[in-house]
């Protein structure tokens, strides 16, 4: 692309691109995110082009391979426009109806459609879809509009107008005041107001400063920043370049996992065809402003979400935090000022440019404003990123967005805040989302993963899975989270594994006062949260393991057997063809049994049963 | 080899910031990080053996053995344990007899866990040569692993 050099040819250029993108043109959406690869999209978007070629429609029709919209429960997602047109579970051999049928004679493929599972009913536009229907989706609708890897098709939708808008017209401590009054909060996890981190580095002594897009999005169970770098990387770009003229940076650093291929790929073409146009390096749209960004790839750390060890991983050392007597925002990056924040805060920025923090202000509750991106998964049936306004409560979106619990299992908790995080039981499904009100439940709102758990979910087993990701997490550099949690992991095995002890619960709980108040950094601060959270909510499950050697939801091993239901069994011989032990006697037509002794509890039996006759007990 | 190190050290401007992205484009390059190119890379960027060594012990991304031919990994996010994770790393960990984290002496299998990938709506996931596959069952990872070991998986 040309270099644009200045804010009139950005605009002159946006309106050209908008008059091209024919409105009637037939364009087919597919995403093409990492959920939806799991998926297999990309075969789908293979056999359209071929099908299209074919046909001689591909001068008719465009294909747009798009970041992720959400649903990733019910992809591959196809969208047909202009009409709307919304198909689900699309496999390559549904092309051929799509072209023929939807495309050239405007017909709906009625078994492509979504089914509403309570009135059974199909719906055709996407916006009536249940899941979509409550959420507010003003960061995750342009994912649908764009194809990430085209800069056209973000300055079509206006990209880069929020830019020109403050280098034209609005001086930094404008803009500073503008982020202030809107109220974001550092979708980080931290919630800590992005208008005053961006002043105090402002006024932070040194012209040489730093802004990080923080893309290491290392919760397990949450992807809402992958939705986000891999579906509209310039939307944290153009943030991150009005906080750089805010605080008055050259230099920005985007710091993205490793195990997201993917996004890397897409943010490093965004900033190559950024470079390119002219929106990032020297005399930026001609204003004098200059500012470019270098990506990192994580290493797979992941303590290297937390700012300092950050830091030490971009300067090219191990990942070990610091004890933060001083803020980054004086002294950061090579010990200089800098401004750190996640991407998904970078992403908001733009939005707050260009409709005001007025309108942003008038989204979420008293002290959270706008919205949140939240990663709805495990067991729930409508698995997929939600955008909702803060304050939504944790019903709403487990139900009425989610559509509630797989198989008719009943509820029995969900976790935020990843593994810093908390599990919240069903008494406190009416909780409003927000930064405060999951902080005073013992959990956080966290960056944004919601791990929904049914009864067949142990509580302790989510414990100590959490303290041992933690454990293994930990950079070992002060004791209380190296030996600390090393030691409460050894307790948790014991636990599980039917060797636990009166008293272990209280010296959880001791232990846990203790890495709270001497651990260096958050990571080890706030490690013993899920085992505080469950064993306030669900002692009796602790007690279960302790006491009588049960693990009531069948899933520690040691503590469970696998046994056939004699009434239940159709005798069918599926579980004695998957059984890696020979464990299961009876020929077909007889009766199954599984042998406890040779039995290694591997579950395949369990799984393999069409009629629920292999039970766990 | 002597040149490929460095030219890479060269394309990141011989500048030991780099140290990170420097090694995981010599893993890339090796498939793991032979020690005598950790060396030579010390060198190379004029910084202590002691902080090469550092740096590649510390992320979990690196590994200083030879890895197999096929690398599997497990998700082992919160999403995907519970939806039973933990049962497809037992069920590879049989059908491969590895322990994850090893490598097997044929050099075919390599076995890891990664702490998520980020696709956990289509969990349990577990990649094959970076090849993504979701909703994974017990039975379903067998049938992946017999086809690679029957060579029929490109």
């Amino acid at each position: 692309m040309k270099r644009i050099a200045s804010a009139d040819e950005l605009y002159a250029l946006q309106k050209q691109l908008q008059k091209n993108r024919d409105p009637q043109k037939t364009v087919i959406t597919i995403c093409a995110g990492t959920g939806c690869r799991g998926l297999g999209c990309m075969q789908v978007k293979e056999a359209l082009e071929a099908e299209l070629k074919n046909q001689n429609l591909t001068e008719k029709v465009e294909i747009r391979a798009t970041g992720c919209p959400g649903f990733c429960e019910k992809g591959p997602l196809v969208t047909i426009l202009p009409q709307n047109i919304f198909y689900q579970q699309i496999k390559a051999a549904d092309v051929s109806d799509i072209i023929s049928k939807t495309v050239l004679k405007g017909e709906i493929v009625e078994r492509l459609l979504y089914q509403n599972p309570d009135t059974a009913q199909t719906i055709v536009r996407e916006q009536e879809v249940p899941f979509y229907k409550k959420q507010m989706r003003i960061l995750l609708n342009n994912n649908e509009l764009i194809d990430p890897t085209r800069l056209e098709d973000y300055l079509a939708i206006g990209g880069y107008s929020a830019l020109a808008t403050v280098l034209c017209n609005k001086t930094p401590d404008d803009v500073i005041r503008e982020v202030k009054t809107a109220g974001l909060r550092g979708r980080g996890g931290g919630g800590f107001p992005t208008g005053v981190k961006w002043e105090q580095c402002r006024a932070a002594h040194g012209t040489e400063k730093y802004l990080i897009g923080n893309g290491d999005e290392g919760d397990p169970g949450a992807f809402m920043d992958r939705g986000i770098m891999e579906g509209n990387p310039h939307s944290i770009i153009e943030g991150m370049l009005i906080g750089a003229y805010a605080i008055g940076s050259q230099q920005g650093y985007l710091y993205v996992r490793n195990e997201y291929p993917l996004a890397i790929k897409h943010l490093s073409i965004a900033l190559e065809n950024a470079r390119e146009a002219g929106l990032l390096g020297n005399n930026i749209l001609g204003s004098g402003f200059s500012f470019d960004i270098i990506i990192n790839r994580g290493g797979g750390a992941f303590v290297c979400g937390e700012s300092s060890a950050l830091f030490a991983s971009i300067e090219g050392r191990s990942g070990e935090p610091r004890d933060k007597y001083i803020h980054a925002v004086e002294k950061g990056l090579w010990d200089k000022p800098t401004a750190l924040n996640n991407v998904e805060t970078w992403a908001n920025v733009p939005l707050i440019i260009n409709r005001g923090a007025e309108w942003y202000r008038s989204i979420g509750t008293e002290g959270s404003k706008g919205t949140k991106i939240f990663s709805l998964v495990g067991k729930i049936n409508n698995t997929g990123l939600v955008e909702v306004p803060m304050g939504m409560t944790l019903r709403e979106i487990i139900y009425d967005i989610g559509g509630g619990i797989p198989r008719e299992r009943t509820f029995k908790a969900v976790q935020t805040g990843g593994p810093s995080g908390g599990c919240i039981p069903e008494s406190m499904l009416d909780l409003p989302v927000d930064f405060d009100a999951l902080a005073k439940a013992g959990s956080m709102m966290g960056s944004g993963g919601m791990i929904v758990m049914d009864d067949r979910s142990c509580m302790v087993d989510v414990a100590r899975y959490f303290i041992n990701f933690l454990q293994e997490e930990s950079c070992g550099k002060c004791v209380p989270c190296r030996e600390g949690l090393l030691r409460m992991g050894e307790i948790f095995a014991d636990i599980c594994e039917g060797r636990g002890r009166e008293g272990d619960i209280e010296l959880l709980l001791s232990m846990s006062a203790a890495i709270i108040d001497g651990a260096l950094c958050a990571l080890g601060s706030t490690a013993p949260n899920p085992v505080l959270s469950t064993i306030r909510y669900f002692r009796d499950e602790y007690e279960a393991h302790i006491k009588d050697k049960k693990c009531p939801a069948g899933v520690c091993k040691a503590l469970i057997q696998y046994r056939v239901i004699p009434e239940k069994c159709k005798k069918c011989g599926a579980c004695k063809k998957v059984c890696p032990a020979d464990a299961i006697t009876g020929e077909l037509k007889e009766l199954h049994a599984i042998n406890p002794l040779t039995c290694i509890k591997c579950g395949a039996c369990f799984e393999a049963c069409k009629f629920d006759a292999v039970s766990i007990e | 080899m002597q040149e490929e190190i460095k030219a890479i050290v060269e394309s990141y401007g011989r500048d030991k910031a780099f140290l990170v992205p420097i090694l995981q484009d010599i893993q890339s390059r090796c498939n793991y990080l032979p020690r005598d190119i950790l060396l030579e890379l010390a060198e190379e960027l004029a910084i202590p053996h002691s902080l090469v060594f550092s740096v590649a012990t510390f992320y979990k991304a690196f590994s200083l053995t030879p890895r197999g031919k096929h690398i599997i990994n497990v998700c082992l996010g919160t999403a995907c344990h519970v939806r039973g994770a933990p049962l497809i790393l037992d069920t590879l960990e049989r059908n491969l007899k590895l322990k994850a984290g090893t490598t097997g002496a044929d050099g075919n299998f390599t076995l890891e866990t990664v702490n998520c990938v980020g696709a956990c709506a289509v969990g349990p996931i577990m990649l094959v040569d970076e090849e993504y596959h979701g909703q994974m069952t017990v039975s379903k990872a067998e049938k992946v692993i017999g086809s690679l070991k029957k060579g029929d998986h490109s």
